[in-house]
């Protein structure tokens, strides 16, 4: 940050004015020592009964006050203050937060080295590097997740067998660094109402027998025309889409039949923000590992 | 005994302020308990923690410390100067016209109209009618000051006067804004600017709402407590100068490691801990005013308030300076260790020597012979040093603990705890700050009862010495 010169020329007038005033101030009005006054003299005047002694100033505060002095000129010698000039140092508070962030990132470095080269299968193994990505997880993915990774409605559980895109190493670095954005459409135009309750009924037999036959079977016919793109003839889900396994009993948003209805009306997204830009490559494979530690071992 | 316009007019601010004083702190002793359990807010949104802190600080700062110091300037300076009060019925005004101010205050804050600005929350419509009232104020202060019939002024008097002026200058400085609608405006500072604005309006409102102004009692109250000259009238002229121009400086202290400059925080750092010899030099004129009748302390509750209150301020102007150090602010800043020094000023020097200098000044006022009852201004002594020393102690440990817990961290760079667990860990201290601020708020009802009784009370002091000189 810097000011015009005549800006800067006034500031110091000022402080340098301010300084000197204080000093002259001290040294006109310290002269009298103590034992140079008469006890119990006052000043000759008096206000409502009341008078005024005038003993000299106390020399241990006369001191204390010298040297708030001696260490103010000392420290706007030393630190930016006067105006635009620097201070002999040169410090600036972004160097001291660029030096303090420095540690932190070597000391890491350091504390990573002993694991980070470890295909992420190996590195679950070591008791540091999952204690280290189970802060990382705290930090900065329990706010979806939970801080049992157990997720939400919504927000999918990271300790069962079901995954949207996969649990393969690989495939968590990229999701952690990359993000995912899972877009299920609306299908209540194409479907129409009558559809919506076939298909729902086919979807939910799966996970919970005895739905309406009739509308089962007819559901089966429109989930071959419209879902199976995504979901898989089998209704499977498919990885590389992001789309759900519906056979199983695990419902990312909810089972219940009229919630089922509405997403198949109104469409559906979910959406798991980018990290890359946020956390460095060591720990987004740290992070990685714990997650994959949860399911494996 | 004959009354007069002079007294009358202190009279009413005297009730004033210890009516808001309990208004204010009950107030604060009700956010506090909201703290500690957040449900009391009953989902209701004018009962929020956020919408009445403002009016909890407004109402202690400038209704309670407000009333006390413009009605005790009044009352030093027609008593120093042995003259009748200038323009009384703009006094009049003067006091009418604050209490409206505070009554607004009442009427905008819980309901959400503010202007953001800490301690400068009132409207822009507010602020106007309070710079109308500040100017009759200071016209009325000065106009007494130049009728006066001693050749000097005394000391207090100096303190007063640069109370006055300093707030009309930081509260119309601060207040540049430009109306939207009634009860909308915006800064016509931009960015870092508007912030070193405000907080160079924020902590001269310390220095000199809170601090000059409360020194001008200190030199009143004190040597006619204790019937004593005031210790040094030299040290008197030192503290003067050097605080009110270092005051000036010291407010980038409270936007250490922001957006605003380096240069800027590093003058705002040096001029707080030059700030401190001014500080204490007030805080030794008016203890050493007591030295060769120290046994008063021991015998005389008023003397007890007002000796403490300058303890308290000593303690609190030693905090402030080394907080004011950006190694030390980097862990106080934003913690609860902030709101403990706040109060330890606050209720320890600013409350207290307004109590004291109130039960010196209320006998007199009301022209009795002594407070109603000496052992419960006794009792309020303690049950408001105990209150404070609570409330402080709990503040202490509550913002250091926060600060080491914010700042821990792993060795692989995450923070060790969460911002709950802080919370969570605070959770002890909020509930001993809380009976810390409900016992001091007792005292003030147990003064209440006090100035109630005494006002009642018959015998009349018959040669309370009335002003010599002016129209009784």
């Amino acid at each position: 940050m810097v000011m015009t010169s005549g800006w800067s020329i006034f500031i110091i007038i000022i402080v340098v004015a301010h300084i000197i005033g204080y000093s002259y101030l001290l040294w006109s009005t310290s002269k009298m020592k103590a034992k140079d006054y008469k006890e119990g003299e006052t000043t000759g005047h008096e206000w409502d009964g009341i008078q005024e002694y005038n003993n000299p100033l106390p020399r241990w505060w006369l001191y204390m006050f010298i040297l708030t002095i001696i260490f103010a000129i000392g420290y706007l010698v030393l630190y930016p203050g006067m105006g635009n000039y620097k201070g002999t140092l040169g410090w600036t508070q972004e160097n001291e937060w660029a030096k303090e962030n420095q540690d932190v990132l070597a000391k890491r470095a350091e504390l990573f080295s002993t694991f980070i080269d470890k295909p992420i299968p190996e590195m679950i193994k070591d008791e540091k590097a999952i204690a280290i990505g189970e802060r990382l997880f705290a930090n900065h993915c329990s706010t979806c997740h939970g801080s049992d990774a157990q997720g939400a409605v919504g927000f999918p559980n990271l300790t069962d067998d079901d995954w949207l895109y996969g649990s393969q190493p690989d495939t968590l670095v990229q999701t952690i660094t990359n993000g995912r954005n899972g877009v299920m459409p609306a299908w209540g135009a194409a479907l129409g109402d009558e559809g919506v309750k076939q298909v729902a009924a086919y979807v939910r037999e799966f996970s919970e027998q005895g739905q309406d036959e009739k509308l089962v079977a007819e559901g089966q016919k429109k989930f071959a025309m419209f879902c199976v793109a995504c979901h898989g003839a089998d209704a499977k889900g498919n990885h590389m889409l992001g789309a759900p396994n519906l056979t199983d009993t695990t419902w990312l948003h909810s089972f219940d039949s009229g919630l089922v209805e509405t997403i198949l009306i109104e469409g559906i997204s979910g959406k798991m923000p980018a990290h890359g830009e946020l956390l460095d490559e060591g720990s987004i494979k740290v992070l990685a590992a714990y997650v994959y530690s949860l399911t494996h071992e | 005994m004959k009354t007069n316009f002079n007294d009358e007019i202190v009279k009413k601010f005297a009730i004033a302020t210890v009516l808001w004083g309990i208004v204010g702190m009950l107030v604060g002793v009700f956010i506090a308990a909201e703290m500690a359990w957040p449900l009391l807010n009953m989902d209701v949104p004018w009962l929020t923690f956020s919408r009445l802190r403002p009016l909890h600080t407004n109402a202690v700062i400038f209704a309670f410390g407000g009333n006390a110091l413009i009605g005790t300037s009044l009352y030093v300076a027609y008593r120093t100067c042995k003259a009748d009060l200038y323009m009384p019925k703009l006094a009049s005004f003067v006091f009418w016209g604050y209490q409206l101010v505070i009554l607004l205050a009442v009427l905008t804050l819980p309901f959400g109209y503010t202007q953001s600005r800490e301690y400068a929350e009132l409207i822009w419509p507010i602020d106007i009618l309070l710079t109308v009232v500040w100017v009759s104020y200071a016209v009325v202060f000065f106009g007494t000051l130049t009728k006066r019939k001693e050749k000097h002024i005394f000391v207090a008097n100096w303190f007063y006067a640069a109370f006055i002026i300093t707030i009309a200058l930081l509260h119309i400085v601060n207040n540049l804004q430009i109306p939207v609608n009634w009860h909308l405006s915006y800064s016509i500072y931009p960015g870092a600017v508007d912030a070193i604005v405000q907080w160079w309006y924020g902590h001269n409102a310390v220095g000199f709402f809170l601090t000059a102004g409360f020194l001008g009692m200190m030199y009143y109250f004190i040597p006619l407590q204790a019937g004593r000259p005031v210790y040094s009238y030299r040290l008197s002229i030192v503290h003067f100068w050097a605080l009110i121009s270092s005051y000036m400086w010291a407010g980038p202290h409270h936007l250490h490691y922001t957006s605003l400059p380096d240069w800027t925080q590093s003058l705002g750092m040096v001029f707080s801990l030059i700030l401190l010899a001014p500080s204490w030099g007030g805080m030794i004129n008016g203890i050493m005013t007591l030295s060769g009748a120290w046994h008063k302390l021991r015998d005389d509750p008023i003397i007890k308030f007002l000796i403490v209150s300058l303890s308290f301020y000593g303690m609190s102007t030693f905090e402030g300076p080394m907080m004011a150090i950006k190694t030390v602010n980097a862990l106080s800043h934003y913690t609860d260790w902030t709101i403990g020094h706040v109060h330890s000023g606050a209720l320890g020097w600013v409350a207290l020597i307004t109590i004291g200098s109130l039960y010196v000044l209320i006998p007199r006022l009301w022209n009795k012979k002594a407070m109603y009852s000496t052992k419960l201004i006794n009792t309020h002594f303690w049950i408001a040093t105990l209150g404070i020393v609570l409330y402080i102690a709990s503040m202490w440990i509550a913002g250091v603990m926060q600060g080491l817990m914010w700042r821990d961290i792993n060795a692989d760079g995450t923070v060790v705890y969460s911002f709950a667990e802080t919370v969570k860990a605070t959770y002890p201290y909020y509930i001993a700050r809380f009976l810390g601020g409900t016992l001091f708020l007792a005292g003030m009802c147990i003064m209440l009862y006090n100035f109630i009784m005494t006002v009642k009370s018959r015998g009349d002091a018959v040669a309370l010495d009335k002003l010599e000189g002016a129209v009784a």
